[in-house]
């Protein structure tokens, strides 16, 4: 019990605005904020949707322990629903994002709550089972457009005024979304819900005996989780106007893991910096014609043997042992 | 016996005996997957890739030293189980005191290279694996035309599913296997090289892998996609039979594969999914599985 209240008073500590912190803030936005005049803004786009899905993949198995190897079920399904909505249905862009991240929602109850039944690996064999269910089901469904999958999504207007059509407006709606998306998350870890998620990943069975009911926090890991990689993937859809059954296959589910992984789990920035490396990485190497999959394989394998705790991870490890090393 | 519910039974008996190889084939590679479960507490993610693998194996030799069928049944698994042997001796070792899913993520990441590799150098497209001439036509039972090759798979995997099970079951050796997986540090005690027999036991799971794939070389088209395809199945057949017990893993592949077939009958939209279906609902009524026991 000590230590529990005493991570909650250092969180506490750590919640009291600090000048660097809020300066540090302030620079990371203002960065994004100028970014697309310097760079390629659908690339920039690109970035922040699946640094989004990578914070959300992050929330699952870096704060409850929990290895999903079908995320993409939740990513794809949602980019489905969003272009669906879009261009079908011809709601605005705001509804279309809200429905497919509330079909990722439902999803991701349906899924989680058979899943969170089993632990350790058989949890992530049965999540990847059951997004290869999704993955059947995009390829059969009508509406999902088979092998074409959904193209030529209209981005439509935002709120009836904002022509997302333009490439600025549609960068700064997605930096809205990446950066709402990612303080929520950030609420959620450092929230007493998300101490007892790590009580709960740290060791199961005692934070049953101190009567917490264990698979209704995993589960409702499981949705948010599953919410936000579908905010993430509607979004995508809206940006590169298609959803199709990239967004659904296991590779993308294998993707986020390593976006994740390659950052550092557990940690609030390792998602977003894995995500950058993975993304650029792979652009880099359509271009080059070398075989994209060995390299994500290598980089995998690598980062299993060698730093588990991603860059993220193993750099603030540096950082605490410097400091401690000063300290005494 | 003309008709059951509106099929003719040609059709009836030719699903179910496509139902029968795909069973052979989940029954394999979800035993392969036990043994290694149960010696070295992994899920072992490349299983797929090594099926693959070993398939163009057989594919390779045959069109680059004319060695057929016969010789590949025997090498191509060979060298699958060596390759596992190395894979093992230099960098899965390192990942037993660790949590069991980074050995699964650093599986998954062998997985990738493979696929990618013969992604890069083939293509997607499948290539065509002749049937041995020894095996080749088939007869007539009536009922149906049952083709002379897939008897064999049928019953040479078979034989090696019981095989297997026999060996580790009812043999010294066997023995030894199922004691090192209850208590290692005793068993070492007793002056058994434990790290010898854990390095077996992956490269005999590799192995059987090894031989699906050889088997299923002239069924299916030899692809780099054959392994992802196939093994995403074989995890939810390893959920819903659990991967405590072995023979438990050959019924539960056998059965999962003929309910398959029998779906392409009745209703084939449903055939990719009926596998997955089952997992959730055995994962609603018992949890650990059909033969599963609880760790």
């Amino acid at each position: 019990m000590s230590i529990h209240s005493s991570v909650m008073v250092d969180d506490r500590e750590r919640r009291v605005a600090h000048p660097g912190r809020i300066a540090a803030w302030g620079l990371a936005l203002a960065l994004l904020a100028i970014a697309p005049f310097f760079l390629y803004p659908v690339f920039l786009m690109k970035l922040m949707c699946f640094a989004l899905f990578a914070c959300a993949f992050n929330l699952l198995i870096g704060y409850a322990g929990l290895l999903s190897f079908g995320h993409a079920a939740f990513f794809g399904a949602a980019a489905y629903i969003s272009a669906h909505s879009a261009k079908v249905w011809g709601l605005s862009p705001e509804l279309s994002i809200l429905a497919g991240t509330a079909c990722a929602a439902v999803l991701g109850w349906i899924i989680g709550s058979l899943a969170i039944r089993r632990q350790g690996i058989y949890f992530a064999m049965v999540t990847l089972a059951l997004s290869q269910m999704v993955y059947f089901l995009a390829l059969q469904l009508k509406f999902t457009g088979g092998e074409d999958g959904i193209q030529n999504v209209p981005r439509g207007m935002l709120f009836g005024v904002l022509d997302l059509g333009k490439t600025l407006n549609m960068y700064f709606f997605v930096m809205a979304i990446f950066v709402i998306g990612f303080v929520i998350i950030r609420r959620v870890v450092h929230s007493p819900y998300g101490q007892i998620l790590k009580a709960i990943r740290e060791n199961e069975p005692r934070a049953i005996s101190l009567g917490y009911q264990v698979e209704r926090y995993k589960l409702l890991a499981f949705v948010l989780s599953a919410t936000f990689a579908g905010l993430a993937g509607a979004t995508k859809a809206l940006v590169f106007q298609v959803a199709s059954l990239i967004d659904v296959q296991w590779q993308m589910s294998g993707e986020v893991i390593l976006m994740t992984l390659l950052g550092g789990m557990g940690t609030l920035l390792g998602p977003v910096v894995g995500s950058v490396l993975v993304v650029s990485l792979e652009s880099y190497l359509a271009e080059s014609g070398f075989p994209v999959m060995v390299v994500i394989g290598v980089v995998f394998v690598i980062c299993v043997m060698l730093f588990r705790k991603g860059i993220v991870g193993e750099a603030s490890g540096w950082w605490e042992g410097r400091a401690g090393r000063k300290a005494s | 016996m003309t008709e059951f519910l509106s099929v003719a039974p040609q059709v009836l008996f030719g699903q179910l005996l496509v139902g029968l190889i795909n069973g052979s084939f989940y029954a394999l590679l979800s035993l392969g997957l036990a043994v290694i479960f149960g010696m070295l507490n992994i899920v072992n993610m490349a299983h797929g890739a090594f099926y693959m693998l070993s398939a163009f194996l057989g594919w390779l030799l045959l069109t680059h030293t004319g060695l057929g069928y016969w010789w590949a049944l025997v090498l191509a698994p060979l060298t699958v189980a060596a390759l596992g042997i190395a894979l093992e001796r230099c960098l899965l070792r390192h990942l037993y005191r660790l949590d069991p899913l980074y050995s699964l993520l650093f599986t998954f990441g062998i997985a990738l290279i493979l696929e990618g590799a013969f992604r890069h150098y083939f293509g997607v497209s499948g290539q065509a694996y002749p049937i041995p001439e020894l095996l080749k036509g088939g007869h007539n039972l009536g009922f149906m035309f049952l083709p002379t090759y897939r008897a064999w798979v049928v019953v040479f995997s078979m034989a090696v599913c019981f095989g297997t099970w026999y060996a580790i079951e009812r043999t010294r050796l066997g023995a030894y296997l199922r004691a090192a997986t209850e208590n290692p540090t005793l068993v070492q005690v007793f002056g058994i090289n434990v790290p010898v027999m854990i390095s077996l036991t992956y490269a005999l799971g590799v192995g059987l892998a090894g031989l699906a794939g050889v088997l299923a070389a002239p069924i299916y088209q030899v692809s780099p996609l054959m392994g992802s395809n196939i093994i995403i199945v074989v995890f939810a057949v390893v959920v819903i039979g659990g991967m405590g017990s072995i023979l438990g893993s050959i019924l539960a592949g056998l059965s999962l594969g003929i309910l398959e077939g029998l779906t392409k009958v009745y209703y084939p939209e449903a055939s990719n999914i009926v596998v997955f279906v089952v997992m959730a609902l055995v994962l609603m009524v018992k949890p650990t599985g059909l033969f599963g026991k609880e760790h």
